[in-house]
């Protein structure tokens, strides 16, 4: 298991060293000026231990003990009501042959490619034309329409789902008839299976504000003299953007896009209360079904915890492989401000 | 302000920003509009009602135990967001005031597990909670928060370590003790932090669905989310058609995180910002 949370726990930490702020500074040459005898170090260390306590608990049973045992019961047939009986490797050979996995497995990966680039684009134009009125004087609209972005993302997933198949609908909705005024005939976003997840994709959209605020807090930080010595050198607007800008907060663009991928990778609440329940079609169905909504239905539609579990695993596995390699890409990519090149 | 652009950029700039917010902002005003209209109208995408009326509101809650509903979600949504402000606070002061060994590796440790995505332990918690004989009640759904969550842990320590040291060094010098430097000290000046949390997790625990699917059974357990999906199985793809009914519960589930949005703008963007930024 260690092994296997490895990159993960490097990650952040390594992200962490490469900022190294000037707080951090002022506290390493305070902590060699505050080195005093073992015996207060010892009591410093019993006092902070208390106060972490409470994560340390935490941690233990609500984190370790459930991926250890989580692990355990991946090799095993368990319905809740009998005890756990121990099958092996049973479950993932199960899951390597059943197609229900591959075809939520694509299903996901489909809406993750989609959605994603498709997030972070549209938070960086609204971030960049967010900016661009508050450098242009447009101050006193800038809180309104901020609000505007965020207020979405405060909706639960339940009414995003309704506003959904309501707002989407494709004889009636209002989407397909605002299309159809500039003649375009809109598709059935909820009910043909090559709509549903850009359908969902759009939708998600929606709750971009905070992404938004995200990488306009980066953008606010990009010191005034560089886009100044950038005009000087006779770079227009794109060309800013292309050299300052996008470099300067290629950080933000980062972490909004690994944060958002893996919340796309687990994407529920919204396509469950769409297309699962009294009355959904079949067909709605197979095209809307989302790895956790898989991994949900046999844990507690089916009570096959065992095969959950190993689901689980699998989806884990998969997570940490593609963040793994984002951060190996951004590696390349992205630029953190004291970092020597 | 940065180096200012030229004032011809305001135009399109506005204009667009203003297209934006239009889309951003009309599905909220639409849902609103619509729970207003009788079922026939629901559909016909008019800002205003033709024939307004409040009937879906008077017919929501006589089928569905709304209040209950709303009171569960609160009691729930007001015990997470609690926990977690406190625990965090603690732990995140744990992290950003002492020195100790071993503290590089088990802060990386919290900031590992915030990668950590939920459906992993989604099972075995569950399997915690059943051997406690928890499940049905709506206890799983705030208790874990007595033991602080990373990210909030993460965001506390970020403001933590902005106070100077010293006010805390001469109260130690006075002779308070180190609970009492956190709890009269510390906590007080991260006021701001500590709100973010709450705010923060009260929108989460207000708008959970997954969760309330998992451990809650019977419907007079039930919070809104939960509840707004029974609605929607009911009445709209259960092959009634009420829409009507479902859209007006719909308002009645996000119009208190609009209000909690209003309530505590300033910090729900300080905070969002801070998570980005500080990474």
């Amino acid at each position: 298991m260690a092994r296997e949370t490895d990159p993960v726990t490097r990650a952040p930490a390594a992200a962490d060293r490469r900022l190294p702020s000037a707080a951090d500074a002022r506290r390493r040459g305070e902590g060699r000026r505050r080195t005093q005898g073992s015996v207060s170090d010892r009591r410093e260390r019993r006092t902070a231990l208390a106060f972490i306590s409470p994560w340390l608990v935490g941690f233990s049973v609500f984190t370790a003990w459930p991926i250890l045992y989580s692990a355990y019961l991946s090799l095993t047939d368990y319905d809740v009501i009998n005890d756990p009986r121990f099958v092996g490797l049973e479950n993932y050979q199960r899951m390597a042959e059943d197609p229900q996995v591959r075809l939520a497995l694509w299903n996901t990966l489909q809406y993750t490619l989609v959605q994603v680039p498709l997030y972070v684009v549209v938070a960086l134009a609204l971030a960049l034309l967010l900016n661009a009125a508050a450098t242009a004087g447009a101050g006193r609209w800038f809180g309104i329409f901020r609000t505007a972005f965020f207020i979405p993302k405060m909706t639960p997933p339940v009414a995003v789902g309704v506003l959904l198949l309501l707002l989407f609908n494709g004889s009636y909705g209002l989407v397909n008839q605002v299309l159809a005024t500039v003649g375009i005939d809109g598709p059935s976003w909820t009910t043909d299976p090559s709509w549903i997840k850009p359908g969902l994709a759009l939708v998600s959209l929606w709750g971009v504000g905070s992404a938004v605020v995200i990488l306009l807090a980066a953008l606010q930080e990009v010191p005034a003299e560089l886009y100044d010595a950038a005009k000087v050198d006779g770079a227009g607007w794109w060309r800013r953007t292309r050299t300052v800008t996008l470099p300067m907060i290629s950080g933000g663009i980062f972490f909004v896009t690994v944060i958002n991928t893996i919340a796309a990778f687990q994407l529920f609440d919204e396509a469950y209360s769409a297309f699962f329940g009294a009355g959904t079609s079949a067909y709605a169905n197979d095209d809307a079904l989302f790895y956790v909504i898989y991994l949900f239905r046999e844990g507690f539609g089916e009570l096959h915890m065992g095969y959950a579990a190993a689901l689980a695993w699998l989806l884990f596995v998969v997570i940490m492989i593609v963040t793994a390699v984002q951060l190996a890409v951004s590696r390349r990519l992205v630029y953190y401000e004291g970092e020597q090149r | 302000m940065r180096s200012a652009s030229p004032r011809w950029v305001r135009v399109p700039v506005l204009v667009a920003l203003t297209a934006f917010t239009i889309v951003f902002t009309y599905p909220l005003v639409w849902l609103v509009s619509a729970s207003f209209k009788p079922r026939s109208e629901v559909f016909d995408n008019r800002l205003w009602p033709k024939s307004p009326t409040v009937e879906n509101y008077l017919t929501v809650w006589e089928t569905a135990p709304l209040a209950l509903w709303l009171v569960n979600t609160l009691v729930v949504t007001a015990l997470a967001a609690t926990a977690v402000t406190l625990s965090s606070a603690l732990v995140a002061w744990g992290f950003a005031h002492f020195r100790f060994r071993g503290r590089g590796p088990l802060f990386g440790v919290v900031l590992a597990t915030m990668m950590l995505p939920g459906a992993v332990t989604l099972v075995p918690t569950f399997l915690i909670w059943n051997s406690l004989g928890l499940v049905g009640t709506s206890i799983p759904l705030w208790a874990g928060n007595l033991f602080a969550s990373a990210f909030y842990v993460f965001l506390l320590r970020q403001f933590f370590r902005t106070l100077p040291r010293e006010p805390f060094e001469a109260a130690r010098m006075d002779g308070a003790n180190q609970w009492s430097v956190f709890w009269r000290i510390a906590l007080p000046l991260c006021r701001p932090a500590l709100v973010i949390t709450f705010l923060f997790e009260a929108q989460a625990a207000w708008t959970d669905l997954l969760r309330p699917l998992v451990y809650l059974q019977d419907s007079s357990t039930f919070t809104i989310p939960r509840g707004l999906k029974a609605i929607v199985d009911q009445f709209g793809t259960g092959g009634e058609s009420q829409w009507e009914v479902v859209v007006t519960a719909s308002v009645i589930t996000t119009v208190p995180m609009v209000l909690l949005f209003f309530a505590g703008q300033r910090y729900f963007v300080q905070g969002i910002a801070t998570t980005g930024s500080t990474r």
